[in-house]
């Protein structure tokens, strides 16, 4: 008896589940019906992007709203955390909301977002101009071949070593690990970089693999690439440096802050880090480093790494009211004169090659040089809809590969398995 | 409330009624049971809205396959029967086991962390607890300022202190500090477990003691002069007495505290990100449930109604064998007459 009310209300709920499911298709293979409209419409837009702490965005929007009185910008600022930027953005594009017109959107999101439908693609009328913008950047911006959004701006790893007691900073993951000798003799930790478990570490660790020739997802966004020898010898140089105490044992518990903090009060050799460092070492009073460090390309196997590319893009929503006025805005995000107020008065790094060999901006920023070398050999990260557990599957395995608690070609191999059932939809 | 219903000090006709509705098995005349669910509708209603939808839609979603891509776009996933759930309990994905990296690969072993925080800290929580509710229940000088000092973790966001421990708890902070030691603890998995498990004892005990201390003080004065002057040793008083009088107030202390531990997110979220270890030896149920909601709703769906199963389970259990009684219901137990 019992066991029959169980099946009725199990097959009760099937008989809803089905026409409901049939209704809520996401368009399917034929993408999102919204693309073609609106598509001449002018008027003012809204901008969207997380908690706004440069100086720049806001002179941005005022110069275009000054010159362009009937389609002005309005910003909205979200939340400072990335997880609830990513959310509140799901969330409005689900609903269809036509006041998110132009987005701000983390380069690992794009191609989630490009493959919901919710990016409107950059093409035909609203094609952007790709000539003098890094191509590391603008390939962060594409999906399926398809352009989904502009850059906007950029970010790149780079390696922070102590000028002090290194004369010329290495080149290759060897002469790194040679100059280890240095810091056990000034009994300091020797390298560091962002090893915790979390989006740190596949940056950390998609640098060491893409840095030995290795990848992690094919082209087409789901197929994995990284169970190669290739892979297995990049993440085999973190794991070995672990082991022997290079790396020194509280790296895994490290973020950015953390290596930053060591760093800056003496303890470290080499860091790898962000731009963002780079004034703190030098300006804050608690520094024990000012004067004593500089900065070099990341190392790699035969010369310079690859670094994981940062960054944000802008995209239009496909429910957007005005998409004339929003690409034009996207292309005035690319223009030489906001590009240099980013970098000036932002200190964001730019998309467009010509702003870091300003000799006015080198000045200001030394690292600028460093900067573009590291980001004209960037990778991004995996660019696919799936980001999120691609990135679970590679943050899991590596970290346990740098603890030895697996080999690092159990590791590529777990990581390929992982990617593999996250792109068929478990 | 059993004193009046037994009838000696209710007026005669109020006892015929009460009597009368006793006969029929407490019901209500149809006019009385109209009246009644028409002053409850409003409740009931708002009741069917913020807690019935939600936990039916997401058994609903539970059942629903996740988007999955093709020609490069997401499509929805369609019924997916109990596959969410094979996902979780079986640990299967699609045909295969599911991979180290994936989360159904963990499922298992987070319900057994989740269940060793919720006996280890539930435990030296009662412990600690009970003592210092006792301590607080004797009279002494500042036995006010005592009270109000031991309020104070309860009274502090969780969130800061999460803070708060990971602080004390990295690797240049106080704790390794104070003892000279270099351990890594949010690396290990047995010392992120016990930083855990120290912040969540500091913070809740006040809450274990407070709760304790208020079935303490229904004890009358009386009850242990009389077993004094029956020769009761101290010993024995606090097992005669003590216990069983304070027994409700500990198992609904309990009863919250398990319930609440069960679903424990913030301080470890915060503290480790569910990492240390394997990297997964501090993820509880519900951080194993806001990680997979990145992955699809309709599969983090699954695993919040088995989260939901399992403290209801829990809670029941409590309310069976323990006796707890946190509805305010009449215990089933006669009582004295």
């Amino acid at each position: 008896m019992r066991h029959a009310r169980i099946a009725a209300s199990v097959a009760a709920l099937s008989t809803l589940a089905l026409p409901l499911a049939a209704c809520g298709g996401g368009g399917g293979s034929s993408s999102n019906d919204a693309f073609a409209a609106h598509l001449k419409d002018r008027g003012p837009i809204t901008y969207v992007q997380g908690k706004v702490n440069d100086n720049a965005t806001h002179e941005v929007i005022a110069r275009w709203n000054a010159e362009h009185p009937d389609e002005k910008v309005t910003l909205k600022e979200q939340t400072a955390a990335a997880d609830q930027q990513h959310d509140d953005l799901v969330r409005n594009f689900d609903a269809k909301n036509a006041d998110y017109d132009v987005v701000s959107v983390d380069l690992v999101w794009t191609a989630e977002f490009a493959a919901k439908g919710y990016l409107q693609p950059l093409k035909g009328d609203l094609a952007i101009d790709t000539n003098g913008l890094l191509d590391s950047a603008v390939k962060g911006a594409q999906y399926n071949g398809t352009q989904y959004a502009a850059p906007m701006t950029s970010d790149g790893g780079m390696l922070y070593y102590r000028s002090d007691l290194v004369k010329t900073p290495p080149k290759t993951w060897d002469e790194l690990f040679a100059d280890c000798a240095i810091a056990k003799q000034a009994h300091i930790d020797c390298y560091a970089g962002q090893f915790n478990k979390y989006e740190g570490l596949t940056v950390n660790a998609s640098e060491a693999i893409n840095g030995a020739g290795g990848s992690i997802v094919g082209t087409d966004g789901k197929t994995p690439t990284v169970d190669s020898p290739e892979a297995t010898k990049g993440l085999e140089v973190l794991a070995k440096a672990y082991q022997d105490g290079d790396i020194p044992k509280q790296a895994i518990t490290y973020q950015e802050e953390e290596g930053r903090q060591s760093f800056e009060s003496g303890k470290l050799l080499f860091l790898r880090n962000w731009p963002y460092v780079y004034s703190l070492a030098s300006g804050e009073a608690s520094s024990k480093v000012k004067g004593k460090f500089d900065v070099a390309p990341l190392p790699g196997f035969d010369g310079v790494g690859a670094s994981t590319l940062g960054g944000h893009n802008a995209a239009i929503s496909a429910y957007s009211d005005h998409k004339a006025t929003a690409i034009d805005f996207l292309k005035y995000l690319e223009s030489e004169e906001a590009q240099s107020l980013f970098l000036g008065k932002g200190s964001l790094a730019p998309i467009r090659t010509e702003v870091y060999k300003d000799p006015a901006l080198v000045k200001k920023y030394p690292y600028l040089p460093t900067l573009l070398t590291s980001i004209e050999n960037a990778v991004p990260r995996p660019i696919t809809p799936f980001y999120q557990a691609v990135t679970k599957a590679v943050q899991d395995n590596a970290y346990a590969a740098i603890k030895g608690d697996k080999t690092s070609a159990q590791a590529v191999k777990d990581m390929a398995a992982a990617i593999k059932a996250a792109s068929s939809g478990q | 409330m059993t004193r009046k219903e037994s009838g000696s000090t209710a007026p005669a006709p109020a006892r015929r009624r009460l009597s009368r509705r006793r006969a029929r098995g407490n019901s209500l005349d149809p006019h009385e049971t109209r009246r009644a669910l028409l002053l409850v509708a409003p409740a009931l209603a708002v009741l069917a809205l913020v807690i019935g939808y939600p936990v039916a839609r997401a058994i609903w979603m539970s059942f629903q396959a996740d988007q999955h891509v093709e020609n490069g776009f997401f499509v929805q996933g369609g019924f997916a029967g109990l596959d969410n759930y094979k996902h979780w309990l079986l640990q299967r994905c699609g045909d295969v086991a599911c991979p180290p990296g994936n989360t159904g690969s963990s499922f298992w072993e987070v319900v057994g962390i989740t269940l060793f925080f919720t006996v280890v800290t539930v435990t030296i929580e009662l412990v600690l607890g009970f003592w210092f509710a006792t301590i607080m229940n004797g009279k002494f000088r500042g036995r006010s300022l005592v009270r109000a000092a031991v309020l104070i973790p309860w009274a502090i966001p969780t969130a800061v202190t999460a803070k708060l421990w990971y602080f004390i708890f990295s690797y240049d902070g106080i704790a390794n500090t104070l003892f000279g030691a270099h351990v890594v603890w949010f690396g290990d998995k047995w010392a992120a477990r016990s930083a855990i498990i120290v912040s969540d004892v500091w913070k809740t005990t006040p809450f274990m003691a407070l709760l304790i201390l208020a079935g303490l003080q229904l004890i009358s004065e009386d009850v242990y002069e009389a077993a004094k002057v029956d020769g009761a040793s101290a010993w024995q008083r606090f097992w005669a007495i003590t216990v069983p009088l304070v027994k409700p107030a500990v198992v609904v202390a309990l009863l919250f505290r398990t319930l609440d531990v069960l679903r424990m997110f913030d301080l470890p979220y915060i503290m480790t990100g569910g990492g240390a270890g394997d990297g997964n030896d501090t993820t509880t149920l519900s951080i194993l449930v806001i990680n997979e909601s990145r992955n699809g709703f309709n599969s983090a769906a699954a695993l919040s109604t088995l989260t939901f199963l399992l403290v209801f389970g829990v809670a029941f259990l409590f309310v069976k064998f323990l006796g707890a009684n946190a509805t305010g219901a009449e215990p089933k137990v006669k009582a004295k007459r």
